[in-house]
């Protein structure tokens, strides 16, 4: 489990930001994104996955989150 | 020399790194790379914050420096205890030239040491004891002090004490922020590691201050985050940033105030220009206060006219109009002094070294001036720097990473660059071999050299440099001669 913080892109709708390891990447795919459910599977740009749990979709853009590593690009 | 192809660049890398052990070369060898414009991320040709290897020179500082020097340091009206042995406030005192006005030792506090200067029974004991008292002193000898900050050294996070009980009950006492900050010199690889804890320290003990008070705004308040204000650096920004109508709420930290930082919540935007030792409290205001922050750059007209329409953009018309018109103001100014120097360094080629922001962010400026950066590293650079710098580095120029003395010798020795820009610990090094020089962290005590005014400094300053006649007489008179004659009779 990792710390990570979702914020807006500009390219993408949403930009992936883990601190540890300063990678900030677009996010090209998100498994549930509606008000109710949002969250899931998260696919990065440079190829690597996370999960965060779903959840109702947060009020306001940037928050910090736990995500779980599925498949890191390295 | 004509620049180097990519080839040559490479077996540069290579050569170098032959005199390695067989680990310390494959460990090295991931810190060098060739730049490559067409790649996205930086983790695929170079890595960076690791340790550094054992037995080679490193110049990286410790996170002591980091939060002390760099980010708490500058805060003028708090006195900053050095809590630990006397050295590490006694030779880092004053050192990075943060300017400030005020009057020394009765309101304003940059220049002065305080330590609670352990000995042996402290560590033994432990100083908790002595922290107290020394907070009562300072109460008593500065009573204008505006709070005061615990930096650690070493000892203090080995012996364990617990400055944290220390500060909360002297700051009842006292009724002023006292803040202990964590940033004992083994923690982290690096300095970088230092501006986090120091950020994270603001972030716990600083910010929430405020919180719920009333604050007068405008809509056009602006904190300027990231700024030390060498030499001036952070005045000559702010008064462009003003000029075009923009209230500038908060200086962090040069020449800044705790009363400052406490307000900077309540600003519209935070304007980052050391991204690297200011970015985790501008993400935290962000998703906390909802504040977006942006990243500009004030060296050399043409990054900082980018970034007056990049910052005005933010606002409603009136601002864009503001920077429009401070753009006409300054230009033929500009002008006057790229027509003054450009001719004296069309050409010239640059390697620079510096911590976690010039290595990209002077590029411009050289670059107004005809300049070519053909070399540029970070001692405390992150993955995200390096994902910045590669855009802004021409194709096969060279990239190095926490470099060590012996690389950036024989880097500087086969691309032999015209100038050298890095630090204190690498400038007789270097001018020594007959390679002018110039530091890139302290601005060679001139400066300012951010903004407009700063860059006519820059300039004058680095054609000082570059073509001052001293380069030309680097051998002694009487060897000179004999040379001259063997010439002489050998044609």
């Amino acid at each position: 489990m990792a710390n990570i913080m979702i914020q807006r892109g500009s390219k993408t709708e949403y930009v992936f930001y883990l601190p540890k390891r300063d990678l900030e990447d677009d996010i090209v795919s998100m498994e549930f994104n509606t008000p109710e459910k949002w969250g899931g599977e998260i696919k990065l740009n440079n190829g690597g996955c996370y999960y965060i749990e779903p959840q109702a979709a947060p009020a306001r853009l940037p928050i910090s989150l736990r995500a779980k590593r599925l498949d890191a690009a390295e | 020399m004509s620049a180097l192809t990519r080839e040559e660049t490479e077996a540069l890398i290579q050569e170098v790194l032959e005199v390695y052990p067989e680990k310390a070369k494959k460990d090295r060898e991931k810190h060098l790379a060739v730049n490559d414009q067409s790649i996205e991320q930086s983790k695929k040709c170079i890595t960076s914050n690791r340790k550094s290897l054992p037995g080679v020179m490193t110049i990286r500082g410790c996170a002591y420096a980091g939060s002390k020097g760099v980010v708490w340091g500058p805060i003028k009206d708090m006195i900053h205890i050095s809590h630990g042995p006397v050295g590490c406030g006694q030779y880092s005192r004053a050192g990075r030239r943060n300017y400030y006005v005020g009057t020394t030792g009765v309101n304003t506090f940059g220049t002065m040491n305080f330590t609670s200067d352990f000995q042996e029974k402290d560590i033994v004991f432990g100083g908790d004891k002595k922290l107290a008292k020394l907070i009562g002193e300072i109460e008593q000898l500065f009573p204008l002090n505006k709070g005061i900050s615990v930096q650690s050294e070493c000892p203090i996070g080995l012996i364990g004490d617990d400055i944290e009980a220390v500060s909360k009950k002297a700051a009842k006492e006292i009724d002023k922020p006292v803040v202990p900050v964590r940033c004992e010199g083994f923690r982290g690889v690096s300095q970088s590691l230092g501006h986090h804890i120091a950020n994270d320290a603001i972030r716990d003990w600083v910010l929430p201050r405020r919180e719920g008070k009333a604050f007068e705004g405008t809509p056009y308040d602006v904190a300027v985050i990231g700024d030390y204000n060498i030499g001036g650096d952070a005045w000559s920004s702010r008064i462009l940033l003003e000029e075009m109508g923009l209230r500038v709420v908060a200086q962090w930290s040069g020449d800044g105030t705790i009363a400052e930082m406490e307000k900077t919540p309540y600003v519209k935007v935070n304007l980052i220009h050391c991204y690297r030792s200011m970015n985790y409290i501008a993400r935290h205001m962000e998703e906390k206060y909802n504040i977006p922050w942006m990243e500009y750059n004030f060296f050399g007209p043409t990054k900082v006219a980018e970034s007056l329409r990049a910052i005005a953009a933010l606002f409603d018309d009136k601002i864009k109009e503001g920077a429009e018109r401070v753009i006409a103001k300054y230009q033929p100014l500009m002008q006057a002094v790229i027509d003054k120097y450009k001719p004296r360094l069309q050409g010239k080629r640059v390697m620079l070294y510096v911590g976690g922001l010039r290595p990209r962010h002077v590029i411009g400026a050289y670059e107004d001036l005809g300049m070519e950066v053909v070399g540029t590293g970070y001692e405390f650079g992150h993955n995200d720097d390096y994902d910045r710098t590669i855009k802004d580095m021409g194709n096969a120029t060279l990239l190095y990473d926490d470099v060590t003395g012996f690389e950036f010798e024989e880097f500087v020795k086969r691309v032999k660059p015209d100038l050298v820009g890095s630090g204190i610990k690498e400038k007789f090094i270097f001018q020594k071999m007959g390679v002018p020089f110039r530091q890139m962290h302290s601005w060679d005590y001139s400066g300012p050299y951010h903004g407009y005014d700063g860059f006519a400094i820059f300039a004058r300053d680095m054609d000082m440099t570059l073509n001052n006649p001293c380069w030309g007489k680097m051998q002694a008179p009487w060897l000179k001669k004999p040379e001259a004659e063997v010439e002489k009779k050998a044609a």
